[in-house]
């Protein structure tokens, strides 16, 4: 029997994070890119957008992250789409992010108190421009936390790519486990490493909310 | 022709009509105080003015430009009419130079030059040029309401529209923003406020307008309006009986 040394644990639940890490960053670029967009969508006004902005977030915020993978990774091949574990884990990862980021994003456009848009509009302004050089510099503010904060959860939410067979931080400590036996030490070094990536994030997220707040200076 | 012209406004929220057929007209130069109770609907009137609120029935135009409720027909409405508000609503975000720069330069595609060059001369106007980079939470209720009349002038409109414009002021700093008011009217531009300083009204105004209960109830001259109120609504409104 091949015995493994702790080392060799580690080292490749390490390797195997770096696609944690990659799928996280891509998810969370997505989602930000498809988020804004919802955003958009959210708030226009256009009544048939706004519509269908919200559904779409409902339906993603309604239905378990796992779902999605499975439609995606299962249903996708019956409508003839061949899908690899990495394209239907990221593009769920990106869809379900998205969801959140403009529903956090559109709380905090309407944080902005009413007299920043009447005022923009009194100057002859476009929603768009409104938005562009008034609305969104100063929710953007308001944003970072809750940004940041989320970015935890996408982090978190990669691990679920390990169930449709994406070989990532989670799936990589079940297949070291089924070869080494030694369950509680794998998937403890695994729960190290996401605890690595996250606590900084949420570290910094609380700090910005701090920062943000306590400098209620605007600039 | 007249600069600005109401016919028969009708405005409802809801069940409850605020404005129940409103006429005026407004000639370039004049300076109209628009008085009464809250609820009155005077506020909402300015508001309905540049299309921050949509009107029911009626019509309102200002300089040919008529209100509709489109993106293209409200920008050039709000083109030709400024607003200043009871809330100063500065971008806080932006310096005080910053604010008067950025709509001539995003809406009227203004070089920064040009915009930084005109809106020093906007805050000159209003006794503030030495305050172009400050942000307005560095600037008191005053100075952030003259900055806000800078950033209005600056986009050369053909009428202001002040909606209460000193009244979340403290006493103190009301008349450093009147000044430029009073001094804005001597200059000829047509001004429509609604406001509580009737000291201000009285010596300013070529007209006072008195609305009560969604009316246009009584209109004239100020020694007129206030000297020998006709109805008892106003005679009440002025403490007169």
């Amino acid at each position: 029997m091949i015995t493994f040394s702790t080392w060799d644990i580690v080292s490749n639940l390490l390797l195997a994070a770096r696609w944690t890490v990659l799928l996280s960053l891509v998810a969370f670029a997505g989602g930000g890119i498809v988020g804004l967009m919802l955003l958009y969508a959210r708030i226009s006004r256009a009544a048939a957008l706004r519509r269908a902005a919200s559904v779409y977030i409902e339906l993603f915020q309604g239905t378990p992250l796992l779902m999605q993978l499975f439609l995606a990774f299962f249903g996708l091949p019956l409508l003839g789409v061949e899908v690899s574990p990495w394209l239907a884990a990221g593009v769920t990862l990106t869809l379900w992010t998205a969801a959140f980021l403009a529903e956090i994003w559109r709380g905090c456009v309407e944080a902005i108190p009413k007299g920043q848009w009447e005022a923009s509009s009194s100057l002859a302004m476009s929603f768009f421009e409104q938005l562009r050089h008034v609305i969104l510099p100063q929710a953007m503010r308001i944003a970072v936390p809750p940004t940041v904060g989320f970015s935890v959860q996408v982090v978190k939410g990669t691990a679920l790519t390990s169930i449709i067979g994406f070989v990532e931080l989670t799936k990589a400590a079940t297949i070291i486990t089924n070869a080494t036996f030694e369950p509680f030490t794998v998937y403890g070094f695994a729960a190290l490493i996401y605890f690595i990536l996250c606590w900084p994030l949420s570290k910094s997220s609380q700090i910005l909310e701090r920062k943000l707040n306590v400098a209620h200076r605007n600039h | 022709m007249s600069l600005i012209e109401i016919t028969e406004v009708r405005k409802r929220f809801g069940e409850n009509e605020v404005l129940k057929g409103i006429n005026l007209d407004v000639e370039p130069g004049e300076v109209i105080a628009i008085i009464g109770k809250s609820g009155s609907g005077k506020s909402t009137l300015l508001r309905c003015i540049n299309g921050l609120e949509t009107i029911d029935d009626g019509s309102i135009s200002v300089a040919g430009a008529q209100l509709l409720p489109d993106e293209l027909h409200l920008r050039a409405l709000r083109l030709k009419v400024g607003m200043i508000f009871q809330g100063f609503n500065l971008f806080p975000h932006l310096s005080a130079g910053r604010n008067v720069m950025l709509s001539p330069m995003v809406v009227k595609k203004v070089s920064a030059r040009e915009a930084e060059v005109e809106a020093r001369a906007r805050l000159e106007q209003v006794g503030l040029g030495h305050k172009f980079d400050a942000y307005p939470d560095q600037l008191s209720g005053g100075q952030q309401q003259r900055v806000a009349i800078a950033r209005a002038l600056a986009m050369k409109p053909l009428a202001l529209l002040c909606d209460e414009i000193t009244s979340a002021l403290d006493p103190e700093l009301v008349n450093e923003v009147l000044n430029v008011v009073g001094k804005l009217a001597d200059e000829g531009m047509t001004l429509l406020m609604v406001t509580h300083e009737m000291r201000f009204a009285r010596e300013v105004c070529d007209r006072v307008v008195f609305m009560h209960l969604g009316r246009v109830h009584e209109i004239g001259p100020p020694e007129e309006v206030f000297a020998h109120p006709k109805t008892p609504e106003l005679q009440q409104f002025l403490g007169m009986t």
